[in-house]
């Protein structure tokens, strides 16, 4: 068993040995970045890395140039899951052959894909290596859009979201259908461990990271990114855009263990009204016109619903 | 738990699917990610129970579609070791995409393609519409003919593909049913003799040496892809021609048995010629034996290496030849044949050439016949006689109704 990196506080966690570096071509304020250092930098141990086409890879590893400093793998946009799952497949052949060439590291496999990557298109793939409970770690940076190519829907995009396949216009509030529950299902593989993190909570993100490294077996973690680009905010109000989404409880903070144990591990001292979430970005702007305002209601009414659910299944432990 | 060597005769009945499997237990391949699909399922069905029985230490990997499969296999041979899987027809289809990224990522994996018609309308029979599919996938191609060279081609493809001056892909494709579920006699390697042959993986840009970290599948755009095809098509060129050349003189000297890139039957005095790939070789050189019974001056072509497409080894071989049938075994869909318009454009650049029609044959299954190639040997003897080409250069086979040709 590899040794859990104890991290005393912000400061030395910011500054500890980065493998993904600060060189990469991500938007100013944008989310990606926060959240794979806070991921990479939750272990000491060697890292096997893959990542979807989309903002984090086209980013990242521009030919000559590359920003991982761990083994690293792109192939295509649906795949991500099973690349990594392809490198664990190989790390226990040669255990068992006994040709790895560094037999006493106890290296961490990691997928990153957006929710396109995720929620659509390669939703069959991570479900095969949840399945099958490939000793790995998938991880969602959930910007609710297709931001890589221009800010189409998903099915991550909540409703009333205008995005350029949803547009919101003289006769539509934008996108229709709610925002599908991702974390459920991949719990319901009965998977190890599951957990829904953001990088504002960093503490809470480490822990649940530490925990998924630690867990033998398949790992899904659903990460909320903040999208400057395609959220329409300010790039400098990334952690503020954050604190709204898990202090409103849009974002409610919480795991899945072997998809029966659940716990809610963020209780925000003062709720959030869903109304001040929605203010603050652009791609929401259309539903403070008085047709639309039912919406926010319905939002709000979502929400502590949502909520409610939440806290009857900790209690339930189901 | 140190895994059991099975004992084989020096002849087995193996059916080309068999032939395969056995070949990737000898091989020792690391992983095996897999989908099942007719005909080739019993490819990996067979790794499976091998593993089940303890004649194999890789991992099998039952994935949960052919592109997931393939997208695995990617991501072991970036971490470092062998790789193999099998597939057929829509499998392959839906694998199509992660072949180019195998290949542009130069990573050496190797892929049983048990050919099969595409849909629609579905069928499950043998034809090589699926093996065109990945004509231009950038990977290395070879056919077998038989069971045999299925077992053989394997160990082959392992060793061009491994190389360090290589590191490209390779497909072995065998006829649906035709290989893969007719038994014949296979003569087989010992597993000692089978594992040197192909030696331990020796990896390369290994995700799993930590010591030296890789980024595998970069983005390029305008300023560097064209490089980075060009030199992956230069490599098939120029590098990989001479090295199977190399390997299959190998695996004469220690076998016994010779493959050539273009296996040519009867053909230093022939007239007339079938080229054709997959079990109609096999069909039309039994023709041929006996139409020069008959007197007439007929051999066979059987391409062994589809990619790198061998153009100056099938110049070589049809330069002296009156007249050619090129057979293809896919609907060309609104042009020539493939095959034949890649023979023609060899032909076309050389001093001398035959007069070359074309032939589409066999689709879904259809049998050829020996009647059928008989005819065919006759309508090149016409051919050559009349010193012109008598027939449209595109005729169908076999197929219901009346005579169907083009151009």
């Amino acid at each position: 068993m590899s040794e859990m990196k104890k991290i005393k506080n912000l400061k030395e966690f910011s500054t500890s040995a980065d493998r993904f570096e600060g060189a990469n071509l991500l938007c100013p304020g944008c989310a990606h970045s926060i959240i794979v250092r806070e991921i990479l930098n939750a272990t000491n141990d060697d890292l096997v890395l893959s990542a979807s086409t989309g903002c984090l890879e086209v980013c990242t590893a521009v030919y000559p140039y590359t920003s991982w400093d761990a083994s690293w793998i792109h192939i295509g946009f649906e795949n991500s899951s099973t690349a990594v799952a392809g490198a664990e497949a190989m790390y226990n052949a040669l255990k068992t052959k006994g040709r790895l060439k560094q037999p006493d590291r106890n290296p961490k496999f990691v997928a990153f894909g957006g929710d396109g990557a995720s929620y659509d298109i390669g939703f069959q793939w991570i479900s095969g290596c949840m399945e099958r409970n490939h000793n790995m770690m998938y991880v969602v940076l959930d910007n609710e859009v297709y931001a890589n190519t221009g800010g189409q829907r998903s099915s991550s995009t909540p409703i009333g979201s205008s995005a350029t396949t949803s547009p919101a216009g003289s006769i539509s509030y934008g996108e229709k259908m709610n925002k599908k529950d991702m974390m459920g299902i991949m719990a319901a593989h009965h998977i190890p461990y599951a957990a829904q993190v953001a990088p504002n909570k960093w503490k809470d993100m480490v822990k649940k990271i530490q925990k998924g490294f630690a867990t033998e077996g398949a790992v899904f973690i659903n990460a909320v990114s903040p999208c400057t680009t395609e959220w329409k905010f300010d790039p400098k109000d990334t952690m503020m855009l954050t604190d709204l989404a898990t202090d409103s409880l849009v974002f409610p903070l919480y795991e899945v263990i072997d998809g029966k144990e659940f716990n809610i591990t963020y209780r925000p001292k003062n709720v959030v009204p869903v109304e001040e979430y929605l203010a603050a970005q652009g791609r929401f702007k259309h539903l403070f016109k008085d047709e639309y305002k039912y919406l926010i209601k319905e939002w709000q009414e979502r929400v502590d619903a949502n909520w409610a659910y939440l806290q009857r299944r900790e209690e339930a432990k189901v | 738990m140190a895994f059991d060597k099975m004992e084989l005769r020096d002849i087995e009945v193996w059916d080309g699917n068999f032939a395969a499997a056995q070949a990737l237990r000898q091989a020792q391949v690391d992983v095996v990610a897999a989908y099942p699909i007719t005909p080739s399922t019993p490819i990996v069905e067979g790794y499976a129970k091998f593993k089940s029985d303890n004649y194999v230490e890789g991992e099998f990997v039952m994935v949960e579609s052919e592109h997931a499969a393939m997208s695995g296999c990617i991501g072991a041979a970036a971490a470092g070791g062998r790789v193999a899987t099998a597939t057929s027809s829509q499998g392959l289809a839906l694998m199509v995409e992660t072949l180019y990224q195998a290949s542009g990522m130069r990573l050496p994996i190797v892929l049983n393609i048990v050919n099969r018609a595409l849909a629609a309308p579905l069928n499950v029979n043998g034809d090589h519409s699926d093996m065109y599919l990945c004509r231009d996938s950038g990977w290395i191609q070879f056919d077998a003919f038989s069971p045999q060279g299925a077992y053989d081609l394997n160990f082959i493809a392992f060793k061009v593909s491994e190389d360090h001056d290589i590191r490209l892909p390779a497909i072995i494709n065998q006829d649906g049913f035709m290989t893969s579920h007719t038994a014949q006699g296979v003569t087989t390697m010992d597993d000692d003799t089978a594992f040197g042959f192909v030696g331990t993986y020796k990896p390369m840009n290994d995700m799993l040496d930590f010591e030296h970290p890789v980024t595998h599948g970069v983005q390029t755009e305008e300023d560097w892809h064209f490089e980075h095809k060009a030199r992956q098509h230069s490599d098939l060129m120029l590098k990989v021609s001479p090295k199977i050349d190399e390997v299959f003189a190998d695996f004469e000297k220690l076998t016994g048995r010779k493959y050539s890139q273009v296996e040519c039957y009867d053909m230093e005095d022939a007239d007339v010629a079938v080229f054709c790939l997959g079990t109609s070789v096999e069909t039309a050189r039994e023709v041929a034996t006996e139409m020069r019974a008959k007197g007439v001056k007929a051999g066979v072509v059987g391409l062994r290496v589809i990619r790198p497409f061998p153009f100056e080894r099938v110049q070589e071989a049809l330069k002296d030849v009156k007249a050619v049938a090129i057979l293809d075994r896919s609907s060309p869909n609104g042009a020539p044949g493939a095959m034949y318009n890649e023979v023609c454009a060899a032909m076309y650049s050389h001093e001398s050439s035959p007069l070359i029609s074309g032939y589409v044959y066999g689709l879904g299954g259809r049998d050829l016949t020996k009647a059928h190639l008989v005819d065919l040997y006759n309508e090149l003897e016409t051919n050559v006689k009349a010193g012109k080409v008598t027939t449209q250069l595109q005729q169908f086979i076999g197929v219901r109704g009346p005579k169907l040709s083009f151009l």
